[in-house]
């Protein structure tokens, strides 16, 4: 395990921000941190990488005890979500910022051959990373004049330069917009399976988590709802909020369930199902999605294939038959209140 | 453009050509005048030690006020701004009562070339402090925490990230400074007695030669001091330049 988190608590003033943290971070592994605004994931992070010290509780990096050590012992990569560029330095020299203070700090006199030495090997170093985080025609331009995205992938290659042991990125693509979004959290992906590198990112979006992450911590509240990969937390989840927070949920009769694990029949011909009304149906692309009352009131979604709603003539007031698919993530609806 | 004409430029030439109705002569007289020389010698020298402790003193009030917390910071943001406000001759009269003949302090500085230095550095105390204050304020904390997980001490942050960042406007204050502090006449005429070749800056040598009748002479040592703010903003302007490039 690369990063162990034990009986960890942070308040600010009354509010508490982490109650009583215990997780364990696998090595060479993306993970993230999934959750609402205000729920602790990010300070998590911050504990993590030395910006905030947990009032109790211990964490480490590697096996070492990292807990009272300062961020820049940590060898630990962060990137922000607003990027924190150094505005006055070009690219290049924002990449090799790292490397400069590790190798002289800046006080060996620029002309002594060890340190041309050094500065060659930063310069090849930097144009490495700058190749991989596709920049190199961008090394001598500042970062004023590259877009979000290209901010954040120098930002990246920055973090990366210092071949830290652990890599945080804090909601890294939050301030960017849908479509480079989605381009630049595919490209991580292909990033880290290139560089794999232990890597742990803050979300608030499960699809961005569900896409990248080999394995997610759902924490809401300052507590861990769950722990898991992507495909065991959307089939199983442990309880009402998990499965709401990673997917759209509705009712039937007792049981809470994805609208799109409902089958339509138009009889009553499978065991267990239950007659409704169709209140509305709309098209939403490929999809069709179903609003239908039960002889109780009660109101359910349903989601289906077009080719599917067109076989059955689905249309409004119509009566149709619902069942839970087989196999279907359900959490039994009277269990708990609080609502996902 | 025209209303900047009418206020600055034409102004500006009119000085430079009553200078010049006495030609090159009125220049080199002025200039070979010891009593002048010495003037203009305690003028800009007095006003570069003095915008060189603003340059310090102005950053590190500026830093304590952004970033310290402290009972009666408010009351501290507040007074900064009094020295600058204050008619100057009420600012001589007060510097005249706390560290003159009379004061209760038992410093007297009276006729004395540290009068001078007092004088100035109370009139442009707020110019830093005040371009200083609000890009401080701006720094973003996220980016001395990135220099710091890359392994950036105190001293490394403060050296390469914050100081960049800050140089220009320490570079601005300290033009509004140095120009505030060549043209300074009412804050250190009361105290320093303007005694001729000791504490007479050029200001009071300007008002002295017009008193007598003397305009070419005057209107000379206006254009000589002209040059030297001139110069002095455009050297604050190529070293800031040169610094935050830097990095």
């Amino acid at each position: 395990m690369s990063i162990e988190i034990d009986g960890v608590n942070k308040r600010f003033g009354d509010f508490v921000a982490l109650e009583n943290v215990n997780v364990s971070l696998p090595t060479g592994q993306l993970t993230a941190l999934l959750g609402p605004s205000g729920g602790g994931k990010s300070t998590l992070l911050r504990i993590i990488a030395g910006l905030e010290r947990a009032d109790t509780g211990t964490v480490s990096i590697e096996g070492v005890d990292a807990t009272r050590m300062s961020p820049r012992k940590r060898n630990v990569g962060f990137v922000f979500q607003h990027y924190a560029v150094f505005k006055h330095m070009t690219v290049a020299k924002n990449v090799a910022f790292g490397l400069e203070i590790r190798t002289h700090g800046g006080l060996r006199p620029p002309w002594t051959s060890r340190r041309l030495r050094d500065r060659e090997r930063m310069q090849a170093r930097v144009d490495e990373l700058l190749k991989l985080v596709h920049l190199s025609q961008f090394a001598d331009r500042l970062p004023s004049q590259l877009s979000g995205g290209q901010r954040q992938r120098m930002a990246l290659a920055r973090a990366l330069a210092v071949q830290p042991k652990v890599l945080l990125l804090d909601e890294p693509f939050g301030a960017l917009d849908a479509k480079v979004r989605k381009e630049l959290r595919e490209w991580l992906r292909r990033l880290h399976d290139e560089v794999p590198v232990t890597t742990v990112f803050v979300t608030h979006d499960q699809e961005e988590a569900m896409e990248v992450a080999d394995e997610i911590v759902v924490i809401n509240e300052g507590r861990i709802e769950q722990v898991g990969t992507p495909d065991s937390l959307y089939d199983e989840p442990a309880n009402e909020f998990v499965m709401g927070f990673l997917g759209e949920v509705t009712r039937l009769g007792e049981l809470r369930l994805r609208p799109h694990d409902i089958e339509v029949g138009l009889g009553p011909d499978l065991a267990g199902s239950t007659p409704v009304d169709v209140l509305r149906v709309t098209r939403v692309g490929f999809e069709v999605r179903l609003v239908a009352g039960t002889e109780e009131g009660q109101e359910v979604s349903v989601v289906t294939t077009r080719a599917h709603a067109r076989a059955l003539d689905l249309e409004e007031g119509r009566r149709v038959w619902l069942t839970p698919s087989n196999g279907t993530a359900t959490v039994p609806a009277m269990k708990s209140l609080r609502v996902g | 453009m025209v209303w900047f004409s009418l206020l600055v430029l034409i102004p500006l030439a009119a000085i430079v050509a009553t200078a010049g109705d006495g030609g090159w002569h009125g220049y080199v007289d002025t200039l070979t005048n010891s009593q002048s020389w010495a003037a203009i010698k305690l003028t800009v020298g007095q006003s570069l030690l003095v915008t060189g402790v603003n340059v310090v003193m102005g950053t590190m009030i500026a830093w304590v006020l952004v970033r310290d917390r402290f009972w009666g910071k408010r009351l501290l943001d507040l007074v900064i701004d009094i020295p600058f406000a204050m008619p100057t001759i009420v600012a001589g009269l007060v510097l005249l009562g706390l560290y003159g003949p009379d004061s209760p302090l038992g410093i007297n500085v009276s006729n004395t070339r540290a009068s001078v230095t007092l004088a100035l550095a109370f009139v442009t105390l707020p110019f830093i402090v005040r371009t200083v204050q609000p890009v401080l304020t701006e720094l973003e904390a996220d980016v001395e925490e990135a220099a710091a997980s890359l392994g950036a001490g105190r001293a490394t942050i403060l050296r390469r990230i914050v100081l960049p960042s800050i140089v220009p406007s320490i570079a601005a204050g300290a033009a509004l400074s140095f120009a505030r502090a060549i043209s300074e006449y009412g804050s250190l005429v009361l105290l320093s007695g303007s005694l001729p070749f000791h504490t007479e800056a050029v200001s009071v040598r300007v008002l002295s030669f017009i008193e007598g009748g003397d305009r070419t002479s005057a209107a000379a040592l206006a254009t000589i001091m002209l040059g030297v703010a001139l110069a002095v903003i455009v050297a604050l302007d190529v070293l800031q330049r040169r610094v935050a490039r830097r990095g």
